[in-house]
C-alpha cells in the first residue's frame, strides 16, 4: 500500500471518528451557552489540550520546523515568541475576560460602554482576523495535498479545499463549540502524539545527544556554524537596519497578538469558572511549550537528515519527510511508509481542527454582537440566534472556501501575521483597557479597535510583502513606502494610543458601570454559570 | 443566579471596600511588574538576536549555544512564570476573592 493510500485512510478514520463526536455533540447543544460555550461545561485540563489544538496550526507544525530545517535558528525565535505570549493571555486576560464576558470578545467591551458601535467595532475586527487567519489556513491545505498526497491538478487543489471546508462547516454548524472542542481535543492528543513519536526516534538515532545532532544539522545544511545562531532568515545582515527592526516588529506582534485573538479569546468561556479558566490556560502552556520543544528536534533532524534540496522551496514538507526517512532507517520501507502517512494525516486533522475554531468565532461574533445585539438591539430569542449563528457558520464557510480556491497559489504567509498585528493593535489595547482604566469609554474603544484594524491593514498594504519585492504579492508594482514587513512595531503604539487619545476626547464616563466589571472580575461574582444537564 | 437584579450601588460599596482595594493592590502589584518583567526579558532576547548575533553564537556546551540556552530559558521562564502565578492566585487572591464573592452574592439572593 502506497503511503498516499494510508495516510487517507488514517485520515478518513479521523475524519469519522470526530464527524459521529460532532453529531454526538449535537444532541447536547440546545441553547446558546451550548452552541457558543460548550455549556461551559469543560474541565480545565479538556479545555487546555482544546487551546494546544486551536493554537497550534499547521502553519506552527508544518511551518516551524520547515523554517527550522531551512534556516536553523530562526524558526526557534517564532517558537518563542507564539509561546511568551500565552504569559498574556494568563496574566492579564483569561480569568477577567471569563469573569466579565459571556460568549465573544465583544461582551467584555460591550460591558461598560454604549454597546452598538462597541460590538460594530469588535464584531468587525473579529471577523477581519478570523478570515485572514482562516484564509491562509485553507491556501496551506491546498499546497498540503499537492505536497502530501501527489495531488497537482487545480482541480484536485480546488477539491481538497473545498473537502476541508465542507468538513470544517459540519463540525461547526451541527456540533457548534462543544464538537469543534472535541475536535481539538483529539487532534491536540494526534499532534502530541506524532510529533514526540519522531522526536523519540530522531533524538535515539543520536543517542540522545542534542549536541550532536545539531552538529550533524549544521554540517549538512551547508551553512555551518551560522545555523545554530540567529540571522539566516529573519533581520538578515543584508537587510540592514529595517531587516532588524522587522524582526523587533514581528517579535512584537507574535508576543502581544495572541491575547487578542478572537478564537483563543472564546476558548476562555468553555470552562465553569475563572479557576478552571487559569487551569486551562496553564495545561495549554505545558502542551503548547513541549510541542515547541518537539518542532526544535524536527527541524533539525530534519535539516540533518532530509537536507533542504529534498523539501520545497518553503520548508513544509520537513517534518513529514523526516518521519518517512527515520522510519525507513529503523523500521524500514514499510515503517517509512506508515510514519509519513501518520504526519500527514496528523496535519490534515490540525488544519481541519483550527479552521473550525475560527468559523466558530467569525460566526458567533456575527451572530451574538452583529445580528443580536447591533440590528436586533438585544430582541431576539436564545433559538433565533443560534439559528443566525449556524447560518451565518454555513456562509463565512462558504465564502472562505471560494476565496481559499481564488487564493490558490499565492503567498498568503502575511496574513497570519496580518491577523496577529491586527490583533495586537486593536483588540488588546481594547481588552486591556477595558479591564484596567477607569477612565476608559466608548469613543476610546472604537479609536483603539478601528486604529489599529486600519493602520496595521494599511502599513501592510504598502510593505514590501504587497509590492516592489521578488515574493510580494504583486511583484510586478512597487507601491511599498513602509519598509517593514509586519506592521506591529508602529501599528500597536498606534492602537494603544488611539485609544488613549479617544478616551479622553470624549466626556463619557461612568463610574458604577466600571465598579461593577472590576468587581466582578477579580471576584467572579454574576460570571455566567455552566449549564446544567 | 442572574446579575440584572444586582443594583450598581451594590458594586459600588464592594468596590470602595478596603478588602476589595487590598485585592486589587494585591493582584495588580504581582501581575503588572510581572508583565514588565517577562516582556523586557523576551524583548531583550529578540534584541540580542538581532544585534549580538556572535555573542549569541558562542558555543557553551559541544554544539549548544548561548542562542540556544537563552531559548531555553524563555521557556523555562514561561513555565516558572506561569506555576508561580497559579501559586499566587491560590494564595493570596483567591480566598479574598471568594469571601467577597459569597457576600455580594448573599447580599442580593
Amino acid at each position: 500500500m502506497s503511503s498516499q493510500t494510508l495516510s487517507t485512510i488514517l485520515f478518513l478514520v479521523f475524519v469519522a471518528a470526530t464527524l459521529g463526536i460532532t453529531f454526538w455533540a449535537s444532541r447536547q447543544t440546545k441553547t446558546a451557552a451550548d452552541y457558543y460555550a460548550g455549556g461551559r461545561s469543560f474541565s480545565g485540563a479538556q479545555n487546555g489540550l482544546a487551546i494546544g489544538g486551536d493554537y497550534m496550526s499547521a502553519a506552527s507544525f508544518l511551518g516551524i520546523a520547515g523554517i527550522i530545517a531551512l534556516s536553523g535558528y530562526d524558526g526557534f525565535l517564532y517558537s518563542i515568541g507564539f509561546l511568551v505570549a500565552w504569559l498574556v493571555a494568563l496574566l492579564l486576560v483569561a480569568e477577567l475576560m471569563r469573569n466579565s464576558g459571556k460568549f465573544t470578545m465583544a461582551d467584555v467591551l460591550a460591558f461598560r460602554m454604549s454597546p452598538r458601535p462597541v460590538r460594530t467595532a469588535a464584531g468587525v475586527s473579529t471577523i477581519v482576523v478570523s478570515i485572514f487567519y482562516l484564509l491562509a489556513q485553507m491556501v496551506g491545505a491546498g499546497a498540503l495535498v499537492t505536497l502530501l498526497l501527489g495531488v497537482t491538478s487545480e482541480t484536485g487543489k480546488a477539491l481538497t479545499i473545498v473537502g476541508v471546508g465542507v468538513l470544517m462547516i459540519i463540525y461547526v454548524v451541527v456540533g457548534g463549540m462543544k464538537g469543534t472542542t472535541w475536535v481539538q481535543i483529539v487532534k491536540a492528543v494526534l499532534l502530541m502524539g506524532g510529533a514526540t513519536l519522531v522526536t523519540l526516534l530522531v533524538l535515539g538515532k543520536y543517542g540522545f545527544n542534542l549536541s550532536s545532532l545539531l552538529g550533524d544539522a549544521a554540517a549538512q545544511s551547508g551553512k555551518g556554524e551560522a545555523f545554530l545562531k540567529p540571522g539566516l532568515k529573519y533581520g538578515t545582515e543584508a537587510q540592514g537596519l529595517a531587516g532588524k527592526l522587522d524582526l523587533i516588529s514581528l517579535g512584537l506582534a507574535l508576543v502581544l497578538g495572541t491575547a487578542g485573538l478572537p478564537h483563543i479569546l472564546i476558548r476562555f468561556y468553555t470552562v465553569p469558572t475563572a479557576k478552571d479558566a487559569r487551569k486551562s490556560v496553564l495545561w495549554g502552556i505545558g502542551i503548547i511549550g513541549s510541542f515547541y520543544l518537539l518542532t526544535l528536534v524536527l527541524g533539525f533532524g530534519a535539516a540533518a537528515l532530509v537536507g533542504s534540496k529534498a523539501m520545497d522551496a518553503a520548508g513544509n514538507t520537513a517534518a513529514p519527510l523526516l518521519a518517512q526517512k527515520i522510519g525507513q532507517e529503523i523500521f524500514g520501507e514499510v515503517g517509512g511508509t506508515i510514519l509519513l502517512a501518520i504526519i500527514a494525516a496528523v496535519a490534515f486533522a490540525t488544519i481541519l481542527a483550527v479552521v473550525a475554531g475560527l468559523t466558530l468565532a467569525s460566526s458567533s461574533s456575527f451572530a451574538h454582537d452583529l445580528y443580536a445585539h447591533v440590528f436586533k438591539r438585544g430582541n431576539v430569542t436564545d433559538k433565533e440566534e443560534v439559528l443566525v449563528a449556524r447560518v451565518s457558520a454555513f456562509v463565512i464557510g462558504a465564502f472562505s472556501i471560494g476565496l481559499g480556491i481564488l487564493a490558490q497559489g499565492q503567498n498568503v504567509a502575511f496574513l497570519v501575521a496580518l491577523a496577529f498585528a491586527v490583533a495586537a493593535s486593536g483588540n488588546l489595547p481594547a481588552i486591556l483597557y477595558s479591564l484596567f482604566w477607569k477612565d476608559f469609554n466608548t469613543a476610546g474603544a472604537t479609536s483603539a479597535i478601528y486604529g489599529g484594524l486600519v493602520s496595521a491593514l494599511v502599513l501592510v498594504i504598502f510593505s514590501p510583502v504587497v509590492s516592489g519585492g521578488k515574493t510580494s504579492l504583486f511583484p510586478g508594482a512597487d507601491f511599498a513606502w513602509f519598509p517593514l514587513s509586519n506592521p506591529g512595531l508602529l501599528s500597536i503604539p498606534i492602537g494603544f494610543l488611539a485609544g488613549w487619545i479617544g478616551t479622553k476626547l470624549s466626556k463619557e464616563y461612568n463610574s458604577a458601570k466600571y465598579a461593577e466589571i472590576e468587581v466582578r472580575a477579580l471576584t467572579g461574582v454574576g460570571a455566567e454559570k455552566a449549564a446544567e444537564h | 443566579m442572574t446579575t440584572r437584579q444586582h443594583d450598581a450601588s451594590v458594586y459600588e460599596q464592594a468596590q470602595a471596600s478596603e478588602r476589595f482595594q487590598e485585592l486589587k493592590r494585591r493582584f495588580r502589584a504581582w501581575t503588572f511588574p510581572m508583565t514588565a518583567a517577562f516582556l523586557a526579558w523576551y524583548l531583550l532576547y529578540v534584541v540580542l538576536s538581532g544585534w549580538a548575533r556572535d555573542f549569541m553564537g558562542t558555543k557553551v556546551l559541544g554544539n549548544i549555544n548561548v542562542a540556544l540556552i537563552f531559548g531555553f530559558l524563555q521557556f523555562v521562564s514561561t513555565f516558572g512564570i506561569a506555576w508561580a502565578y497559579s501559586r499566587h492566585m491560590e494564595k493570596k487572591i483567591d480566598p479574598i476573592a471568594d469571601e467577597i464573592r459569597h457576600e455580594i452574592e448573599g447580599r442580593t439572593e
